[in-house]
């Protein structure tokens, strides 16, 4: 609205927005404090904020003890890996339903959206039990396997999205040049399509990284990821708050930073184009 | 312009999506199905026979079912309650011109990308722990006694923590919603002489109405299946205390082998999110016309 806003007014909801958005954010900001206290500051009573021995040995212990390195490694896998094999079978779907208009297509969109209503329980006992015989219990095949159908639709829904933006004429204004399909694809829609798959890509990873029901039902200890490393966390011996902030504090910077800089993508791609 | 031949390719393009997702969709469900009529134990395999709807009767009189579906709906309904109304004088406030608006906005929306082990797992030890969290030095502080969240108040406990976890993502899809307002009809309104509540009321409401409910049913999609949270912080107790159906299936099929029996409590989930499920599509059908 096109009004003068008082100084003092502002001055007010500043400071309230900030208030509200610090104690949202406190946890986080408890957690990764506490990842550089020693393990006994990190009970200390009273509890200090910021002024205790800053120590970053909680993270080389984590480093050393656990093989946080590998579920790190399993998590970038699992998450990058199904996320580009799943825009690698989108992306063609996405594309022919988005420029070769058939009345089926919207049916078809429906129908892959409502896949991802299933409920993951309803699945459950036969996914276990695939896996089970053909080996991929806790194998990260697997996992990219569940996690790029789990994603498939919220893919396509992304990129369809995005694809529908582009101005059909430019595709014809190609076609009628000669451009055979795949020439087309490849020059003319992927260079403006760039920015609809990195936000796809990005919105997907941090889906996938982040997903805690197959992850912990599919994976014992040699793929599992971090959302299933930091589970273990759950039945503890001796003092480890320190530790477990510093395992939490790296699990979740990456993906942090990423969903930072995905904020407006976050929106269309988590209600399916519904609110932009 | 659609001529033959791309349309023979965009079916060939279409294809293996569609393939994979049926694939998905019908060989595992049709699996389960199956499974819920038969007398099915992991434990004893070669004894598997049909016992046609006993394992539906069993899941559905056991006292544990009852149980679990009070707490998925006090569950589903306590978090869409705090973070709708927190999502809504949440997306107010940041509405509002201040400084360091994008700061806020990024502070706000943090916990949505906290994987849910983690944010269980902190909030479990750091915050809620009786005798080290940071809620048993307050209550200390003021000379109270401190209160084991998840041993005496599990659910409520769980509903807290998810809610920490969705209310960003509440707030981000409402303020988004809140932006496109059309600034004119507010002021056109105002001129007319509408009081600031008339405004809110009959223009910024109706407006927000449509993206609260997709806001809502989103989240009960993925309410539903709330399952890490529990299995980190009180493993679905004390007894049947924080079981909801999802936990109720994962432990009938995972822990106890019971196939059959953990068969047909899949069912009857995916029943209940169907009924969900239904109004969702109907509500972006529409706008994909739109």
């Amino acid at each position: 609205m096109a009004r003068a806003v008082t100084t003092r007014r502002k001055a007010v909801i500043t400071a309230c927005a900030w208030a509200v958005g610090l104690t949202i954010f406190f946890p986080i900001l408890w957690t990764l404090l506490t990842s550089f206290k020693t393990e006994a500051e990190a009970i200390a009573d009273p509890p200090s904020l910021f002024f205790f021995q800053w120590t970053t040995e909680n993270y080389g212990e984590v480093l050393q003890r656990s093989n946080y390195f590998r579920h790190f490694a399993n998590s970038v896998i699992i998450s990058v890996g199904s996320t580009l094999l799943g825009l690698l079978i989108a992306i063609p779907t996405a594309w022919s339903m988005a420029f070769v208009p058939a009345k089926r297509n919207k049916d078809i969109l429906m129908w892959m959206l409502s896949t991802k209503m299933l409920p993951p329980v309803g699945v459950l006992i036969p996914i276990y039990l695939i896996f089970r015989d053909f080996g991929l219990l806790d194998t990260r095949t697997g996992l990219v396997i569940v996690m790029t159908l789990i994603n498939l639709p919220i893919i396509i829904w992304m990129l369809f999205t995005y694809f529908k933006e582009i101005p059909g004429e430019i595709l014809e204004a190609a076609r009628m040049d000669g451009a055979t399909l795949w020439a087309e694809i490849l020059y003319v829609l992927t260079p403006m399509a760039v920015p609809g798959i990195a936000s796809t890509l990005l919105l997907n990873i941090i889906l996938a990284w982040n997903e805690a029901f197959w992850t912990l039902n599919l994976t014992a200890s040699k793929a599992a990821p971090l959302t299933a490393f930091i589970a273990s966390y759950s039945s503890p011996e001796g003092l480890f708050y320190a530790k477990l902030s510093a395992a939490s504090a790296m699990a979740i910077a990456p993906i942090l930073i990423m969903g930072w800089f995905s904020q407006k993508q976050l929106v269309r791609g988590l209600t399916f184009g519904a609110v932009k | 312009m659609a001529t033959a031949h791309s349309r023979t390719a965009a079916r060939l393009m279409i294809s293996p999506a569609v393939l994979l997702l049926l694939a998905w969709m019908i060989v595992p469900l049709s699996m389960t199905i199956y499974f819920s009529f038969l007398s099915y134990n992991l434990l004893s395999p070669g004894t598997e026979r049909f016992i046609g709807f006993l394992n539906y009767e069993y899941f559905l009189t056991d006292p544990a079912f009852f149980a679990a579906l009070g707490n998925t709906l006090l569950l589903v309904g306590g978090v869409l309650v705090i973070t709708v109304i927190g999502g809504v004088l949440l997306a107010l406030l940041l509405d509002q011109p201040m400084w360091g608006q994008g700061i806020v906005r990024i502070l706000v929306i943090a916990p949505f990308f906290v994987m849910p082990t983690v944010s269980a797992l902190v909030w479990k030890n750091m915050f809620m722990n009786p005798v080290s969290g940071l809620f048993a030095y307050g209550a200390a502080a003021v000379g109270a006694e401190p209160f084991d969240f998840l041993a005496h108040a599990p659910l409520l406990s769980i509903i807290c923590i998810v809610a920490w976890q969705w209310l960003p993502f509440a707030t981000l899809i409402l303020l988004t919603a809140l932006q496109s307002l059309d600034s004119e009809q507010l002021e056109a309104a105002e001129m007319d002489g509408a009081s600031k509540l008339s405004r809110f009321f009959y223009i910024v409401v109706p407006h927000l109405s449509r993206a609260a409910t997709v806001v809502i049913l989103i989240q009960t999609i993925f309410l539903l299946s709330v399952f890490a949270e529990i299995l980190v912080t009180t493993n679905g107790g004390p007894g049947t205390a924080s079981t909801n159906i999802t936990f109720l299936v994962y432990a009938q099929s995972l822990l106890q082998f019971d196939v059959g029996g953990g068969s047909a409590g899949g069912i009857v989930a995916v029943i209940l999110a169907n009924i969900v499920a239904i109004f969702l599509l109907r509500m972006i059908g529409k706008n994909l016309e739109a």
